[in-house]
């Protein structure tokens, strides 16, 4: 009976405790089913994302780069298509036979060799090593005759850049290269589009430009697994190619300007003096900037860089040059404009027995006979520097700087399209006093008179400064690009009080070149088609010397790096002018003989060639 | 009369047959073709070794179920201690001179298949306490001799599972042991104390752990602060089955376990790939299903004549319903990861022998339910 009853007691407890538990399985399996619907209801869209994330990844392609074009449409920087070999590690049964084979096929020196192997155990199998990047013909296609014992190597055509012109466009374009760190830093818009290989401006337009140049990447939308390998492709979204650049240059022009300036090292500027659109821009010598494109070798950047003509300067905006006599024009305009002397003031030049002494230094003139009584026509004519001393003493360093920096000297052409131009320096006290903290002296003013001592001036300021000169003494805005929406450029602001100085120097400058004993005046045009008038200067880069005036060595027994720069800037036709120009020769020296027939040849063909634009200018408007 | 009759027939043949539970086998055989299917699924749409394998183990299984039901429950009750003991020596036969697989020694090698004993120990500890409570007096369960008695039943094969080391394993055998001590009667404040003590004691107990089992309670409690690598696995999880939504990807959709995000989804994450496929309709009927057996496992109980056979099939019932939970918790992101796997979905020989000789134990004791056992 007791046993009975225990029994059941046994089972009471049981059944009670099984009904405790039952009723937490459900409490605790309705928890398991609001996790679910929270999960997979709730959160749904943020997990599915998640999901989305995971599985799918984006590869972006480099972009296509913008052209540059010419004045008249002519491709300056393009695009090519680069034979490229690519291997997919895993894809290849036998690496190790693969290689040697591409090895001898391409017949690869032991150094690329090795590089490549090592890049290729840098990389994830299923990633692409890139053996060559730019292949000839030849190689590409005995590749491709080969590619039966070549599984995995895959023959690849690409875009790349092209520079048809070689060293003609250098200095104005500058080149593209692989992008590095320093360009992903401070270039949002390239760490935005980097792709492993994306070329990238390094210097001049192709940088300036990027942003515009750059385009937009098209992107590969692929499935991954878990380890990153691609399952398939979802999507292909075709990216933009990038704006394409006109440039005013006329092709033609910047040719001859590097064939005049062969050998020599320089820089030739040639300006429309209404529009302010540069023509030419040359910076002699020059490099292919095709070999910067892959990465240039070692050796071939040694030459570059070692070279002593210094091509990797450019010397039409960053080279700074005393410009000798080339200043004379402003500092007669500005003493005139000043009313400091009439057009008529005569000073005597007596030649290099009775040089003018200042407080016991001694300023001689060129000429060593002297040129006798000379008024400011014939001064400019034959270049006269006693006659400049004189001027510049009475007119003062601080209005002749006034009138230089309005014409455009010591500042910066360009405002930021090029970020390796220099401001130039154009002296007065207060900067001598600030920036030497010493007083001037009168000396240093009667030398700025010959654009000698601080004066400094880059070739493009000399350009405009005579540009403006030219065009009747009115303010242009330089340009490069032909839709640059320049505000000012309407606004013919005068910089000259009387235009009828502007006249005088325009006259005097004609003289210089056109009539017999101007420094010029055998590079002169006869043809009043072509006629120019124009200015020479010589600047000296050491002190002469009384031995050295002894001696009067000719320019080639000097050692080089102290020869004199020879100058030349000039506008034409003479009648109805419509172009200036300014030409640096680089210890090249006498401006008249170095400079100056360079000048010759050079307006023959922007002349002739003004028709050609004009009526390209036109057309546009004719097809309409 | 009918009391003759009823004993007369009790060993008929087609008399057990007419007696097993089809509701519960039905329900058995559905998951089962659920699980073969989430086992293709998982070998990415193709018949491979996994599906091979797990689909030849659940249908030998499942018949040695059948014949196991034909089994008087006696035979069970008077095989409690020994069985025990026979797994008992192959937990320290397991200890000398098991197979270490990725690092932990939890197999032993039986020739024609490798076995893992802490698996089946989870059902055989269930039977030796249910056998050791049967002929306790109610005012001796509380007794401090069988208390300490049945807590030694439980502490040797759990400390023998925990040396191997597999903190899981040994747990979900605790928790069946002490599940039989809930129903045996042993008194609330007990469970009650022995639950406080061991909250006041978790600082010291999470000292003593091995450092991988830290990072993954610290990884539970944030799974952000290493999502590659302890993190990864709960992350790619919940974002498996967060992706499935409502209705699920489709079969043989479900990307986390294609493109291969998931980890250890054929064993202790299938749950994950199922949901991610099934959403959240398929998750809730899985569950459903999983409810209906737990039920039927119950009622067997209740409606059995035997103490024995009551105590067996309402503590297998509820470990059943525990490793579903704790599997399923786990997946979800509610508890830290141990390795639990889910009862016949998770790929796993052993686990599935030791779940199907229960259930054939469960379906012993309905055909057998009129049978008293002395």
């Amino acid at each position: 009976m007791i046993n009975i009853s225990d029994s059941a007691n046994k089972l009471n407890s049981l059944n009670r405790r099984m009904f405790i538990l039952a009723a937490a399985k459900i409490i605790i399996l309705g928890g398991i089913v609001s996790r679910l619907f929270f999960l997979q209801v709730k959160e749904n869209k943020k997990y599915l994302t998640l999901s989305d994330k995971n599985r799918i990844r984006e590869w972006k392609l480099p972009p296509i780069r913008g052209e540059f074009q010419d004045y008249f449409g002519n491709t300056i920087a393009g695009n090519f298509e680069a034979y490229q070999l690519h291997i997919i590690p895993e894809e290849v049964e036998d690496f190790r036979y693969v290689i040697f084979r591409v090895k001898e096929l391409l017949e690869l020196s032991e150094k690329q060799f090795k590089k490549i192997v090592k890049k290729k155990n840098e990389i994830k199998p299923w990633e692409t090593l890139i053996v060559a990047d730019n292949l000839s013909w030849e190689k590409f296609s005995k590749i491709n005759n080969h590619l039966y014992d070549l599984n995995g190597v895959k023959p690849v055509i690409s875009i790349s850049r092209d520079y048809p012109y070689k060293e003609n466009f250098t200095h104005v374009l500058g080149y593209v290269s692989q992008a590095n760190e320093n360009d992903l830093l401070t270039n949002e818009n390239i760490k935005e589009k980097f792709v492993p290989g994306l070329k990238v401006g390094k210097t001049g337009l192709e940088k300036s430009f990027e942003q515009k140049l750059i385009g937009s990447n098209s992107v590969e939308r692929y499935e991954v697994n878990a380890y990153g390998r691609r399952i398939s492709q979802l999507a292909f979204q075709t990216g933009d190619k990038g704006e394409t650049i006109k440039l005013t240059i006329d092709t033609k022009i910047q040719e001859l300007t590097n064939e005049l300036l062969k050998e020599r090292a320089g820089s030739i500027c040639v300006m429309d003096i209404y529009t302010g659109a540069i023509i030419a821009m040359h910076s002699s010598p020059s490099f292919d900037p095709n070999s910067f494109v892959f990465g240039i070798s070692q050796d071939e950047w040694q030459l570059i860089r070692n070279n002593p003509m210094k091509p990797l300067v450019n010397k039409s905006l960053s080279g700074n040059y005393s410009p000798g006599s080339t200043i004379k024009p402003i500092v007669a305009l500005s003493a005139l404009e000043n009313e400091i002397i009439s057009p008529d003031f005569t000073v005597q030049c007596k030649g290099h027995k009775n040089p003018l002494e200042l407080y016991g230094q001694t300023y001689h003139c060129w000429k060593k006979e002297g040129h006798g009584f000379v008024n400011l026509r014939e001064a400019m004519k034959q270049s006269c520097d006693t006659y400049f001393y004189e001027v510049a003493r009475r007119l003062g360093v601080d209005r002749l700087s006034v009138t230089a920096k309005k014409f455009g000297l010591g500042q910066k052409v360009f405002r930021n399209i090029f970020d390796n131009e220099k401001k130039g320096l154009i002296p007065n006290t207060e900067w001598k006093k600030n920036a030497l903290g010493r007083n001037w002296v009168l000396g240093e003013t009667i030398i700025t008179g010959i654009g000698q001592g601080f004066i400094q001036t880059t070739p493009i300021q000399l350009c405009l400064m005579t540009a403006q000169i030219a065009n009747g003494g009115y303010k242009i805005y330089p340009k490069i690009v032909v839709n640059d929406n320049n505000l000012y450029a309407d606004k013919f602001t005068p910089l000259f009080k009387k235009s009828r100085n502007i006249k005088i120097i325009q006259d005097a400058m004609f003289s210089s070149t056109n009539e017999v004993r101007g420094t010029s005046y055998r590079s002169r045009l006869d043809d009043p088609k072509y006629q120019f008038a124009g200015k020479t200067g010589t600047s000296q880069v050491k002190k002469i010397t009384e031995r050295d005036r002894e001696l009067d060595l000719k320019t080639l027994q000097i050692p080089y790096e102290e020869r004199d720069h020879a100058l030349y800037i000039a506008f034409g036709p003479y009648k109805n002018p419509r172009y200036a120009i300014s030409i640096i020769i680089e210890h090249g020296g006498s401006g008249g003989t170095i400079a100056a027939p360079l000048a010759k040849k050079l307006f023959k063909m922007i002349i002739d060639r003004h028709e050609i634009r004009k009526n390209y200018g036109n057309k546009k408007y004719l097809d309409i | 009369m009918y009391q003759y009759r009823r004993f007369n027939n009790k060993n008929g043949f087609f008399q057990k047959f007419g007696n097993l539970d089809y509701i519960l086998l039905s329900c058995l055989l559905i998951l089962g073709f659920i699980s073969l299917a989430t086992m293709y699924s998982t070998d990415g749409g193709e018949v491979l070794f996994h599906t091979k394998s797990h689909f030849i183990k659940f249908i030998v299984f499942f018949l040695m179920m059948i014949v196991i039901s034909f089994i008087n429950i006696k035979f069970w009750f008077s095989l409690g201690y020994l069985s025990y003991a026979v797994i008992l020596g192959m937990l320290i036969w397991t200890i000398n001179f098991g197979i270490t697989a990725s690092g932990s020694k939890r197999w032993i090698d039986l020739y024609f298949l490798n076995i893992q004993p802490s698996e089946l120990m989870k059902i055989f500890i269930i039977l030796c306490l249910a056998k050791y409570f049967h002929r306790m007096k109610s005012q001796h369960v509380n007794s401090f001799y069988s208390i300490c008695f049945s807590l030694i039943i439980i502490f040797v094969p759990m400390s023998l599972v925990i040396i191997q080391p597999d903190l899981g394993t040994s747990l979900l055998i605790a928790i069946s042991g002490i599940v039989v001590l809930w129903f045996a009667g042993l008194n609330h404040k007990y469970f009650f104390y022995s639950c406080l003590l061991s909250i006041i004691s978790l600082p010291i107990i999470i000292s003593f752990l091995k450092p991988y089992q830290k990072l993954r309670v610290l990884t539970f409690l944030n799974p952000d602060r290493d999502p590659l690598g302890a993190g990864y696995q709960i992350i790619q999880s919940k974002i498996a089955v967060g992706s499935g939504g409502f209705t699920g990807k489709g079969f043989l959709k479900g990307t986390q376990s294609y493109l291969e995000f998931l980890p250890e989804k054929h064993t202790d994450f299938i749950f994950t790939l199922f949901s991610e496929e099934f959403g959240f309709i398929g998750s809730v009927l899985l569950l459903l299903i999983y409810s209906i057996i737990i039920y039927r496992v119950i009622r067997i109980g209740a409606l059995s004549r035997s103490y024995f056979a009551k105590l067996f099939c309402y503590s297998f019932g509820t470990s059943i319903f525990i490793y579903v939970v704790i599997n399923m918790s786990m997946v979800l992101g509610l508890l830290p990861i141990v390795g639990s796997p889910l009862p016949i979905m998770s790929y796993g020989g052993s686990s599935m022998l030791a779940t199907m000789i229960g259930f054939g134990i469960v379906m012993s004791a309905k055909t057998h339910s009129q049978q008293s056992i002395a």
